[in-house]
């Protein structure tokens, strides 16, 4: 066994934990944060991704042990105050989710695109840069249409906050 | 309409939960002291089980229990069952092969099920697994649908000699040869329809509990139809009578068919937990899910179509392999006969149809229900029979289509089913104009100045939907019926719970039935809690699938409201000192008629539980109703969607332009929930006709076992659609719905695979449509192109 500490959420955690947990496990079966999803075993689908000190990962590519200290937000972090986020709004606004099993990595993925990228997307660039996750309900014709809104709503309140 | 009424685009109830992360999927689930299991599982596709020494594992650190076969034979727990009996043209019955939850004797797939390790942790289980040593006595293995019945081919089944497991017909067989005889012009073709794995993202899980103060058993599983997985595993399997079995499916994170069946996985996790008395979770990993997971289609067609002198079709005949794998999952039997031959006469006024179809195994998994079941294989063989033979006799093909479309109702087809609506016609027109259809030409001759090929493809679909009329499935050999069954139960302010044996794993019903009640108590929609996927809850349910939930599902919630308003009436005539008969009940309000005099909903409610007004020797405290809703006919959803495509020859690489889809659902109840669904099932069949494909090779292994290998649909494959409807409400339900959730993945292979046979000038083109596949069918038109 060895020790973790990491802040998830804002909040210190630490735990005993076997080597090989990869960060998923940890926030899954350790933290019990269910929302950050295993959608398959080869790193392909995005439905685990959450942010390492501020940029998208998908955590079962990462072993706990190596972020010793790291900063994590997990789908269970992003809204503040009892309002949703930005993009988590927008995918509500837009039908952008309907079994909701990848939605949180959508949304983690979609804040990422957008810290990286700037709050206005055309379509090429958010299908482009949604190719690490995998949608099977959507067609994601709506995740699209949703991360466009999150997108330029996340820069009216960057503006606003600005200000 | 009201803003959350029937017909509004109401925003999802569900979606608060899902996008904060605070969904309850089955591997969320956690209960005290569970272990976790490990399913050993075959790395042959055909082999004996010679010897099974696990010595060396139930010594490893945390192991619990390690069970084989000889286990669930001894407790004689019974095999998995397929439910639907199908008759071979001879009169014989199907030969279903025995199907143990753990393999016994012998494996049949690569991935069939040999032993469950339960240890302390799933990775205690896994490396516990990883000791076992099997002797196998490795067989040929039998792959290949077309040939799996040949003479020399390993036999998979002793019940099935040939690997046959019926030969069975639809359709007067003399008439239909006699019209083809007669025929001016016959169209041939030969398709695949291509093997796909269903791949929802949730991967299966379960978690089986045994409580032993009551000698009764929970399992919490990623189910479409927790009902029916009670009743299978009480009735056939033997885990535990009914009432002692209680199945849950909380959020379960899409299914697409894959999540219809009753599986070994879930049998052996529940029936386990009573052997250990430990609560035992497992979860699929993705690869296993590509092992495991029921696979779709898999058809091998001969199809001919005939054609008068005047262009009118006169006869359509098929012949079709099914592979359905090493053994017959739940609904196998019926997906290639029943859910794929009645649906052979498309949008078309066809008078002599004949199908024959052969199901064989082969030493690959079990193949069943996929998005469409049947509909998208029927709709490939009649869109592709019709655009070819619109070509081969120079007619446009949309104008081919609208020729021998039907245009009045109700209309029987020589294919049992009654059509009872539609407007094929409207659906074409609006879609032509959406489409730009006039502008083609031009659009071509662009692409061709930049050197690209341009094609447009057409698929005028139907499906029947709203499984089904009891007596009439029953009479073709369901197990099962149609219906299924509501519990309207107001609670004594007003608020109103539902109690609905349909399952939303995706489709939105927490939203689309809180409208429909919403609408019709007049009460605020999110007074309305819809409750699903629990059989200790829910009285009975028959599940989601076949876009059943609205027609039937929503139905029988309709008929308890009719009984709640009835009885509610009643309640308030005592209350308003009038004839029940005089009560009349308008947005939350009863009022006696010409008067107003009235009593609101949150008072009758008070009321009727109070039961201090009315003599409850005439009337019942209380108001809580329930209806079963057995429909009448099959529901009919058809439409027309338009796929153009820009193909560059140099590389093969398929870009789709543009996506036109016009449905007819009937009526809708909301808007933006059925577009959604849409999307998907285009998605879904663009994933099969360019991108998806299950592929064994010849020893059985599956080389197309995870998303590295398995091309599922990313965003940048894909379009934007342009979805519109039309509507011709249905006529068997009072709510004249009939149904969204197959209609895109129907719809669409045909249509892409039409437009890049339009766009490369020949015929020859298979699913999915690679770059490679379609790189070479352009380099043959290229170089035919310049020969002439």
């Amino acid at each position: 066994m060895i020790s973790v500490s990491m802040t998830v959420n804002g909040k210190a955690v630490s735990a005993q934990v076997d080597p090989r947990t990869l960060l998923v496990q940890f926030i899954r079966e350790n933290l019990r944060l269910t929302g950050t999803h295993v959608g398959c075993d080869t790193s392909q689908c995005g439905a685990c991704v959450v942010h390492v000190d501020g940029r998208a990962i998908k955590s079962c590519t990462a072993l706990a042990a190596s972020l010793q200290g790291a900063h994590v937000t997990t789908i269970e972090g992003v809204a503040h105050d009892g309002k949703l986020h930005p993009m988590q709004q927008a995918f509500q606004d837009n039908h952008g989710l309907q079994c909701g099993f990848c939605t949180p990595g959508m949304i983690m993925t979609s804040i990422d695109m957008v810290n990286r990228l700037g709050p206005s997307l055309d379509e090429t660039t958010i299908r482009h840069e949604l190719e690490g996750n995998i949608c099977r309900c959507t067609g994601y014709h709506n995740i699209v249409k949703s991360v466009k809104q999150g997108a330029s709503e996340m820069g009216a309140s960057h503006a606003k906050a600005a200000e | 309409m009201s803003a959350t009424g029937i017909g509004a685009s109401v925003k999802r109830k569900e979606d608060i939960r899902f996008i904060t992360g605070k969904g309850h999927y089955v591997d969320d689930i956690n209960r005290p002291g569970q272990a976790h299991a490990y399913f050993v599982r075959s790395p042959h596709a055909h082999a004996t089980i010679d010897k099974i020494d696990f010595t060396e594992a139930a010594k490893m650190p945390g192991v619990v229990a390690i069970f084989t076969g000889d286990d669930i034979a001894k407790d004689k727990i019974g095999g998995l069952i397929c439910g639907w009996a199908i008759t071979s043209k001879d009169g014989t019955p199907m030969k279903a092969g025995a199907h143990p939850a753990l393999a016994h004797g012998k494996v049949r797939y690569v991935g069939d099920h040999v032993a469950i390790v339960i240890a302390d942790t799933y990775a205690q289980a896994r490396e516990a697994g990883e000791k076992i040593e099997i002797d196998y006595g490795v067989l040929p293995a039998v792959t290949d649908t077309a040939t799996a019945t040949q003479p020399g081919q390993a036999q998979i089944h002793d019940v099935a000699p040939d690997n046959k497991i019926y030969n069975w017909h639809l359709g007067d067989q003399a008439a239909t040869d006699a019209a083809f005889k007669a025929a001016k012009h016959v169209t041939k073709i030969d398709l695949v329809n291509n093997r796909l794995i269903p791949n929802p993202m949730e991967p299966r899980a379960a978690v089986g509990e045994y409580d032993s103060g009551s000698d009764s058993l929970t399992l919490y599983t990623t189910s479409q139809n927790p009902h029916v997985t009670r009743v299978v595993m009480s009735a056939f399997l033997g885990i535990a009578p009914e009432n002692k079995l209680r199945v849950i499916a909380p959020d379960v994170g899409g299914g697409f068919g894959s999540k219809i069946f009753i599986y070994a996985e879930e049998t052996v996790c529940i029936w386990a937990a009573r052997k250990i008395n430990r609560p035992v979770k497992w979860t699929s990993d993705r690869t296993e899910a590509f092992l495991s997971d029921a696979h779709g289609r898999d058809h091998v067609t001969h199809a001919e179509l005939a054609v008068d002198a005047n262009g009118k079709i006169t006869a359509l005949r098929a012949h079709t392999i099914a592979n359905l794998g090493a053994y017959m999952s739940t609904f196998s039997s019926a997906v290639p006969t029943y859910l794929y031959a009645l649906l052979l006469s498309g949008q078309y006024n066809i008078p002599h149809i004949h199908a024959e179809v052969d199901a064989v195994y082969t030493n690959t998994a079990p193949v069943d229900a996929y998005r469409g079941a049947g509909r998208p294989e029927a709709t490939f063989v009649v869109e592709r029979l019709v655009e070819v033979a619109a070509r081969e006799l120079g007619r446009d093909p949309a104008e081919f289509r609208r020729a021998n479309f039907i245009t009045s109702f109700p209309h029987q087809t020589p294919v049992i089913v009654n059509y009872d609506t539609g407007n094929y016609g409207a659906a074409l027109d609006k879609a032509l104009a959406l489409a730009d259809y006039k502008g083609i030409a031009a659009r071509k001759a662009a692409s061709a100045a930049k050197g690209k090929l341009r094609g447009i493809g057409f698929s005028a679909y139907i499906e029947a939907c709203g499984l089904g009329p009891s007596r009439a499935i029953g009479s073709l050999g369901a197990g099962v019926g149609g219906w299924e069954s509501a519990e309207v139960r107001v609670n004594m302010v007003g608020t109103v719970e539902v109690l609905t044996g349909s399952h939303s794993h995706g489709q939105g019903h927490e939203t689309t039935f809180a409208q429909l009640v919403a609408g019709r108590l007049g009460i605020p929609i999110e007074n309305v809690n819809i409750v699903h996927g629990d059989t200790d809850k829910v009285q009975m349910g028959m599940g989601t699938y076949g876009s059943r939930s609205g027609a039937v599902g929503m139905t029988a919630i309709s008929k308890a409201l009719d009984k709640v308003e009835a009885k509610a009436k009643k309640i308030a005539g005592h209350l308003l000192e009038a004839s029940e008969h005089d009560i009349e009940f308008k947005d939350g309000k009863f009022t006696v008629k010409g008067t107003d005099k009235s009593i609101d909903w949150v008072s009758l409610s008070l009321s009727a539980y109070a039961a201090h007004k009315f003599p409850t020797d005439e009337v019942e405290p209380g108001l809580k109703e329930s209806a079963f809703w057995d429909p009448a006919n099959f529901t009919f959803p058809a439409g027309v969607h338009i796929c153009e495509v820009e193909i560059d020859p140099q590389t093969g690489v398929v870009t789709i332009e543009r996506w036109t889809a016009v449905d007819d659902f009937g009526n809708l109840i909301n808007p933006m929930i059925v577009e959604g669904q849409v999307h998907g099932g285009i998605a879904q069949g663009i994933g099969q006709a360019l991108l998806e494909g299950a592929v064994y090779n010849k020893d059985g292994q599956l080389v197309t076992a995870s998303f590295m290998d398995y091309t599922m649909p990313r965003a940048d494959d894909l379009p934007s659609y342009h979805v519109d409807t039309v509507s011709t409400p249905c006529t068997s339900n009072p709510l004249g719905l009939k149904g969204c959730g197959e209609a895109g993945a129907i719809a669409s292979p045909p249509a892409v695979i039409n437009a890049i046979t339009d766009a490369v000038g020949h015929e020859n083109v298979s699913m999915p449509a690679t770059s490679q596949v379609v790189w070479r069918a352009a380099q043959k038109a290229i170089t035919k192109r310049a020969a002439e």
